[in-house]
């Protein structure tokens, strides 16, 4: 339609439906038209995304989909296109909408239009910044993506709300305003924003430190990794339920697709010269946000702790720089997504019912709600790494990957995975388990069909990409064996030049 | 050799401005009320003429005239019509609030008028003794509007403040317009800066800096910004909707048009000042406004930061950096008159307030406002897709291309502390529990909030005319 492709198309449909929800009046009545609303522009992305899928190409390592319109007149343009490291993040991030507008249908009831407004202009952003190929394009997404989310904190969040949010606000802005300047400077030196073009620049080595150091304050922010992870626990907390899925689900893969996207293909010399440093920070998000895990009061902080620790593995990957652990990165990326997503919206359930987080409030719900106990374990084996579920595979990847690049690092991670066993086991039991003693939970009833169909639809897709993952690391295996190469390459020819010299 | 008829066809917009402010005056004089009448009106149509009459003036067609002191090139057309929006606006908004007050005087459009009149007038001096006459043309018709209440004694306090130190700057840069003749001969900026070659010596860089002091005053920049936080507090709104406005528009352009056509011989010395006057400007504009409580005093920190930005595609030197100041000060000024707009409508019982916690949990009870005014304060912080993102973009784009890596990274970390002050508003009228409601504000304000919020925040869906008009505008000054 005007010229323009799918992925503008996916990009800019939740859009209409908020400019739909914004005409109608929030009464009683009004308040269901919006959620149904909202729902089906979810559901009608998700079905345009599914399409787009049976049309992708798999295993290809060019872009595809690829549109392009002049925007600024110089310099910047409006390119969107997808390639098999991003597609599988625009499908999820398509695929999460839905289930975050069901699970907010009853908990959220006061302003409700601007909530689901909020939401959709939110689903705008992350589907933008995964299809953006021009990287002023790319970064208007990212962070346009911080309006909506401060707002979903600040309004509907808990006690804390102003406080997290203006963190995460904050935190999130600094990082990235130092990502802008290096933008400028990358266009400063070939005048093009186009990213197809910069990945095939040779950026002088020297430069490329720089302007590695400045993605990476963005992309650590965002990932988050330690020690700059404090805004998450945080934000977690303080978020609505589908506030916190979206934020672990996508909000974090935005920093993960950032490394591979820019930082590793761009500037490789760089990327090369720093891995040591993301190896240790990688470690250290690992063990130590595990132990920190260990000893959490609150639910929601001890999952957000965990996705610290999960994304350790996924930066450790990354960096290992090949196959195996590029794929698995990506794949564990995705399954966390699914994964913590859904452990959030678990939270979720109970905490509408009780409406706390404190987990010493909780004890022996299994007798009440054991539809919900069998649903919570999956997720929770899930989080643990089991195999047979989606966790093991991205963390199995990761960790076989690094063990070729470096045995010490693969160590050290390793005990991350004991690590998650024992702060999601221990989770589990003291929620689950146990004698249902405590009068407030008497009451409980189990899973009502609204939620049934919320968690089943995840826990099909845990187990099954525990066993069938190829789906998406077919999907991205083309390009990660393009970005590997490329990488290769260029430390070869740097080498070359750095022998040639003596 | 020109003709007079030339001159003046250069010149229509002014010519139309000045014998119609004459004709204002006149009228005023003889209807022997006090009241405004339809004075504001008139105004109004004078302004709308002469902007009419740049906008469709011949592209292409530039000349200087008038013995080489008036330059009429896409520059000045740029920035004068900036000025002009900045002045229609102010009218439109004031008439509500001096009716409410009680001051709505006819001195008040004529004055308007008169002070656009200057700006035009320095935005296309094309030498000393014109920027002179513009500026003191100006800036005495801004002197008086800042004490339009006369009974009231902030206002009165705030009037002679802006005097006293006014007076003191237009001094200093007589004095640099001075030496600087001594030391070049010269008076047009064609001339000095033939004159001084690629090696300025040491008289002309005094006459450089005073004269730079004077125009930093009018800019309200770090450190000849003192006056800027009581005059915008102490100066009936409107006024100070003007002040923030228009007139930073003209000292913006002159002091580009002196920096490029006078000096670029000795790019390395004013970039230096500039460069300083910038960081300061950023960092105090972001650290100063975090304590305010008062919304007017903080938005006179907010656009002291805001020139600061400014100044860093000035400092840049190159054309990209004069397209970044244009395509800013555009951005700006649609910012700036929408977020005036907003505190017009802050009245509750028929009284103005201007307390930042007077907007608590808007949201609650006037909806679309609180939309508006979150828009124009994402927009000021510069979170893309708003306009202001992209203003930024530009300044900090040549910052970088010129090599000022420094200046651009403390840059963008000022911003992000300047978020800050930006979004606690949106917080207060988000997250807070309610104040009393706001009266329904007059169909002018609501329309002024609404048009500059929505176009800030759609500003990416069409965005080449105004990059491209900032294109034309600064390739015509080099």
């Amino acid at each position: 339609m005007f010229g323009f492709g799918i992925l503008s198309g996916l990009t800019f449909l939740p859009l209409i439906g908020a400019a739909l929800i914004a005409l109608v009046k929030e009464d009683d009545n009004g308040k269901n038209t919006i959620r149904w609303i909202a729902l089906w522009t979810t559901l009608v992305t998700l079905a345009l995304s599914f399409y787009a899928w049976s049309q992708f190409v798999p295993g290809v390592a060019d872009f595809q989909f690829v549109e392009e319109k002049s925007w600024f007149g110089s310099g910047l343009s409006y390119k969107m296109g997808v390639d098999g490291i991003s597609f599988p993040f625009v499908v999820l991030t398509a695929f999460l909408m839905p289930f975050c507008i069901a699970a907010s249908w009853k908990s959220i009831d006061v302003r409700v239009k601007q909530y689901m407004i909020a939401f959709l202009v939110l689903e705008t952003l992350m589907i933008g910044v995964f299809c953006a190929l021009d990287l002023v394009l790319f970064y208007l997404f990212f962070e346009g993506g911080l309006i909506p989310m401060f707002i979903i904190i600040g309004v509907w969040g808990g006690k804390r709300r102003i406080y997290a949010s203006f963190k995460f606000f904050l935190y999130t802005l600094a990082g990235s305003l130092l990502m802008l300047v290096a933008i400028m400077a990358m266009y400063a030196q070939t005048h093009s924003t186009d990213i197809v073009g910069l990945l095939t620049t040779k950026f002088d080595p020297s430069l490329q430190k720089w302007l590695w150091l400045a993605f990476f304050a963005s992309f650590a922010v965002k990932m988050p990794m330690w020690p700059v992870h404090t805004w998450l626990p945080d934000a977690h907390v303080e978020a609505p339920t589908a506030g916190s899925v979206i934020l672990a689900g996508i909000l974090l893969k935005m920093g993960g697709y950032g490394f591979i996207r820019f930082s590793l293909p761009m500037f490789p010399d760089a990327s090369a010269y720093f891995a040591p440093l993301v190896y240790a920070l990688s470690v250290i998000a690992i063990v130590y946000t595990s132990l920190v895990a260990l000893v959490q009061e609150d639910i929601k902080k001890l999952i957000a702790y965990s996705s610290v620790a999960h994304m350790g593995f996924v930066t450790m990957g990354l960096f290992a720089m090949n196959q195996q652990a590029v794929e698995g990165a990506v794949f564990q990326m995705v399954s966390h997504g699914i994964v913590s997503g859904a452990l959030f919206l678990c939270v979720g359930v109970v905490y509408d019912r009780l409406h706390t987080r404190e987990i010493a409030a909780y004890g022996g719900i299994v007798a009440k709600m054991p539809v919900y106990a069998a649903a919570f374990m999956v997720f929770t084996m899930a989080n643990v790494g089991l195999p047979g579920t989606s966790g093991f595979v991205g963390e199995f990847l990761t960790l076989i990957g690094a063990f070729k690049a470096n045995t010490f690092v693969a160590l050290f991670a390793t005990t991350g995975v004991i690590l998650s066993a024992a702060y999601a086991l221990y989770l589990y039991w003291r929620v689950v388990f146990g004698k249902l003693e405590k009068p407030t939970l008497q009451g409980l009833a189990d899973l009502s069909m609204r939620e049934f169909a919320i968690l089943a639809p995840l826990v099909l897709l845990t187990i099954w990409y525990g066993i069938q993952p190829n789906q998406v690391l077919h999907a991205c295996s083309g390009a990660v064996a393009q970005l590997i190469k490329n990488y290769d390459a260029a430390l070869a020819v740097t080498r070359t030049a750095a022998l040639s010299l003596y | 050799m020109e003709t007079l008829q030339l001159a003046l066809v250069h010149a229509l917009p002014e010519v139309i401005l000045a014998i119609g402010v004459i004709a204002m005056v006149l009228v005023g004089a003889f209807r022997g009320k006090p009241d405004d009448g339809p004075m504001s009106e008139i105004a109004v149509v004078l302004l709308g003429a002469a902007l009419v009459a740049i906008v469709l003036k011949t592209p292409g067609v530039s000349g200087v005239v008038f013995d080489n002191a008036f330059v009429d090139d896409r520059f000045g057309d740029f920035m004068k019509a900036l000025a002009l929006i900045g002045s229609i606006v102010t009218l439109l908004m004031a008439g509500d609030f001096f009716r409410g007050e009680g001051i709505n005087k006819f001195e008040f459009p004529i004055l308007v008028v008169l002070a656009t009149l200057g700006m035009m007038m320095l935005i296309s001096a094309n030498g000393l003794i014109a920027l002179y006459l513009g500026l003191e043309l100006m800036s005495l018709a801004l002197y008086v509007t800042a004490a339009l209440s006369r009974d009231d004694a902030r206002a009165s306090e705030a009037g002679l403040k802006y005097f006293v130190l006014g007076a003191l700057s237009s001094g200093m840069l007589l004095y640099g317009a001075s030496l600087l003749y001594g030391f070049s001969g010269n008076v047009s900026f064609a001339g000095i800066a033939a004159a001084i070659g690629d090696h300025p010596n040491v008289g002309v860089i005094f006459g450089l800096v005073f004269l730079f002091t004077g125009l930093a005053f009018k800019m309200s920049v770090v450190p000849f910004h003192m006056w800027t936080p009581d005059v915008y507090e102490g100066a009936p709104t409107p006024v100070t909707a003007f002040f923030a406005s228009a007139p930073k528009m003209a000292a913006v352009a002159i002091a580009t048009r002196v920096i490029y056509t006078a000096f670029p011989g000795a790019t390395h010395q004013w970039q230096q000042i500039v460069i300083f006057m910038s960081i300061a400007s950023m960092a105090l504009g972001a650290f100063a406004a975090i304590k305010q409580d008062n919304i007017k005093r903080l938005m006179a920190y907010s656009s002291i930061g805001h020139m600061g930005f400014a100044l860093v595609g000035l400092a840049a030197g190159t054309e990209e950096g004069v397209k970044g100041v244009l395509f800013y000060m555009a951005i700006y000024l649609v910012m700036t008159l929408g977020a005036f707009a907003a505190i017009l409508s802050m009245r509750v019982n028929g009284k103005p307030v201007e307390k930042i916690s007077d907007l608590s949990g808007l949201d609650n009870t006037n909806r679309p406002m609180a939309l508006f005014i979150a828009l124009l304060m994402v927009s000021l912080s510069g979170v893309p897709p708003l306009a202001g993102f992209f203003a930024k973009w530009y300044v900090f784009l040549a910052a970088v291309q010129a090599n000022l890596f420094t200046l651009a990274v403390i840059g963008v970390l000022c911003s992000a502390v300047a978020a800050f002050y930006y979004w606690r508003i949106i917080k207060v009228m988000y997250f807070d529990d309610a104040a009393p409601a706001f009266d329904k504000p007059s169909l002018t304000l609501r329309a002024v909030l609404a048009v500059s919020a929505v176009s800030m925040l759609l500003y990416w869906v069409y965005p080449a005319p105004l990059v491209q008009a900032a294109d034309s505008a600064a390739k015509s000054l080099f």
